[in-house]
């Protein structure tokens, strides 16, 4: 069919920040499909410019209200690696938690609020809540959980409080710990229940495969999200230090957020980057939930990255009662962390929701921080989001322009991307 | 017929709108009582019909400025929504530098003259480009105070904001003043409501609320000379939500 269409989603609804996407066909050929990214640029590299070390956290914690517990983990990271300050073991666990915690609460935020509704034939999540659908009464218990355990470890759920260069400001009671671990294992039967909800309903998740390169942390003994080194599909195993050559950001006139590619013309980061990476390293809960969507290592369909996530919630569950256990059997401890003034650089890596961070500071001899740079997931993706629609669009060309908008959008939306952090929103044109 | 909001934002992280969500089961309670008719974070549904704008982030660009403009001409009551569309935020960071420099430091030397997606000036708070009715400071906001404004505004009653300083409240939850532990704490000059959160978590208040009017500097210098914070540690401090220095371009 030779078709003529002109689509222009103006503001992407249900991603975090402003994108949009045009897509023009005319007579059957694509003249213009765009990933555009509209958000008005925040400049936190310049604003770190001779800022104290000790407030390099607090700021760039403010890049994303959804991961604000990945930034401030990643500056933390940097900012010791650069004054060459030791942590303890009990401060990587807690970290660890911390984590766990945030990841759970982006996870759900997406797969439940955000994408779901795509798959229950809903707008938004609203009229899914007035009626109480069963699937978003447990979404909402797992969100609850998620955010009670940011609060307890760090103080409250957005912009971390408890987190400071060297180790924490506050612990958490050894009792509180344990009424977490409560909540957590009463968790699980939620998630089975929610995951149950979507099976039945993920028939709706376009069958559309695309094999592209994944990066991701790896380490040998556990699912990499604290620390590892950085593993690629296509290139294997590489040491932190080689980062950049990695990224290598560029940018484009028609997004404020810049993008990146490796070996190829793009690159994929997130839940199903590290799935494709690390899976046999999840736990038996997140391995059950994998074995329930039949999602196997590799998987190269990009709307699996919603399920991939639904598995990562389950790890971090089970991990994290893991990590309470190993708590309690030590006992917490108050540190005083010794920080002393030293010039140099550090890089901060680490697994967030929506895949690898890195924050790079160097730091001058009064403590001050002279440069900053932060590659962030959304940026990696934005390429790959791209390739994809490039992939996507001859094979949905013919079908209905209400249906090839929404199969963009949920393409879109499957990246879970965070445009605020890249630096906001998304449009898509048809004509 | 319910109040019909809705939910917009600009510069931001969006992390204040993240806590409408973050309100789990009494957001349940909040739709009961309003038609949420947009809100781009968590619905597609959209409606420019709508009562209250509730407003999150700064104003960086000319095509922000129009946009809002437009929100402002629909809505009856326009509410601010956390520290950047409050006071600006920690987006006024970055007005100490002129906008080239700015640009330069991110985006290295690609020619962007021209394109409006790059056109910057020095960030706004939204009361510097068009009238707010309300406040609901704070970075991210506290959740209870956003259900508390807006309850007001539906009933039809003037939310107030507390007028006295951020140490009222941490005296009353008998923190140790973090003063005492070496920190610097804006917290004697800073609006309070927010249970004093941050020295309760053994950090120095960072002023997100914004400052009080009436402040009362001189104890607060006295408090500073008594701890003898250095004046240049302070006021970078002091910067973080509540930089004045402005750089025009």
């Amino acid at each position: 069919m030779k078709r003529n269409l002109n689509i222009h989603i103006n503001h992407i609804t249900r991603v975090e920040g402003h994108g949009s996407i045009v897509l023009n066909v005319k007579a059957g050929r694509i003249e213009k499909l765009q990933w555009n990214i509209l958000e008005a640029p925040r400049f936190f590299e310049a604003i770190l410019r001779g800022k104290h070390f000790n407030q390099l956290q607090s700021i760039t914690s403010r890049i994303c209200g959804i991961c604000s517990i990945g930034h401030s983990l990643a500056s933390l990271k940097a900012t010791e690696a650069a004054l060459g300050v030791e942590i303890s073991e009990q401060t990587v666990l807690l970290r660890r938690l911390a984590l766990h915690g945030e990841n759970m609460q982006s996870h759900i935020l997406h797969v439940g609020y955000l994408a779901a509704p795509d798959l229950f034939g809903a707008d938004s999540i609203i009229p899914l809540l007035k009626n109480e659908h069963k699937a978003v009464i447990n979404i909402v218990r797992i969100h609850r959980l998620a955010n009670s355990m940011s609060d307890l470890i760090c103080g409250r759920t957005t912009h971390p409080l408890r987190f400071c260069v060297g180790g924490f400001t506050l612990l958490p009671t050894l009792k509180e710990l344990q009424s977490l671990r409560e909540e957590l294992l009463n968790g699980i039967d939620t998630l089975r229940n929610a995951a149950e909800s979507i099976q039945a309903e993920v028939h709706h998740l376009p069958d559309f495969s695309r094999e592209t390169e994944y990066i991701a942390l790896t380490a040998e003994n556990l699912y990499a999200l604290y620390e590892g080194s950085v593993a690629s599909t296509d290139t294997g195993i590489h040491p932190l230090s080689e980062y950049l050559s990695l990224t290598n950001e560029y940018l484009l006139p028609h997004s404020t957020a810049k993008f990146t590619r490796h070996n190829r013309e793009s690159y994929m980061v997130g839940a199903l980057a590290r799935f494709n990476i690390n899976a046999t390293q999840l736990g038996s809960l997140a391995k059950e939930i994998a074995a329930r969507f039949d999602l196997t290592s590799p998987n190269y369909n990009p709307f699996m990255n919603t399920i991939a996530q639904l598995v990562e919630i389950a790890d971090s569950m089970e991990d994290s009662i893991a990590i309470i256990d190993e708590l309690l059997a030590r006992g917490l401890e108050e540190e005083q962390p010794e920080v002393k003034i030293r010039p140099g650089r550090g890089i901060g890596a680490l697994e967030v929701p929506r895949g690898i961070l890195f924050h790079d500071y160097t730091i001058d001899e009064q403590g001050n921080c002279s440069q900053a740079s932060c590659i962030i997931p959304t940026n990696q993706n934005n390429a790959n989001i791209q390739k994809d629609m490039e992939a996507l669009v001859p094979t949905i060309m013919n079908r209905p322009q209400k249906e090839i908008e929404l199969t963009l959008e949920m393409l879109v939306r499957a990246y879970d991307p965070c445009i605020s952090c890249s630096t906001h929103y998304l449009n898509v044109e048809f004509t | 017929m319910k109040p019909r909001v809705a939910v917009f934002d600009f510069a931001s992280c969006e992390g204040c709108e993240l806590q409408l969500f973050n309100l789990e089961e009494k957001f349940l309670d909040l739709i009961k009582i309003v038609d949420v008719v947009s809100f781009r974070e968590g619905m597609k549904e959209h409606s420019d019909l709508y009562d209250i704008a509730v407003i999150d982030g700064s104003i960086m660009r000319p095509m922000d400025v129009e946009r809002l403009k437009i929100i402002r001409k629909k809505a009856k009551t326009v509410v601010a929504l956390g520290a950047c569309a409050c006071i600006g935020g920690v987006n006024k960071l970055r007005n100490q530098w002129t906008s080239e420099n700015v640009r330069r430091e991110v985006y290295g030397d690609a020619n962007l003259e021209g394109n409006p997606l790059f056109d910057i000036f020095p960030a706004r708070a939204v009361d510097e480009v068009v009238k707010v009715d309300y406040y609901v400071p704070g970075c991210p906001i506290d959740r209870a105070e956003f259900t508390k404004v807006i309850t007001a505004v539906i009933m039809g009653r003037e939310p107030r904001l507390p007028s006295y300083p951020v140490c009222v409240e941490c005296k009353l939850r008998e923190n140790q003043c973090v003063f005492e532990l070496g920190m610097f704490c804006l917290g004697p000059i800073t609006r309070a409501g927010c249970n004093a959160i941050c020295p309760t978590h053994r950090k120095g208040c960072a002023g997100c609320r914004g400052f009080l009017e009436d402040a009362n500097m001189d104890a607060f210098k006295d408090v500073l000379r008594k701890y003898k914070i250095p004046m240049d540690e302070w006021l970078k401090c002091f910067d973080m939500f509540n930089c004045k220095i402005k750089r025009e371009k």
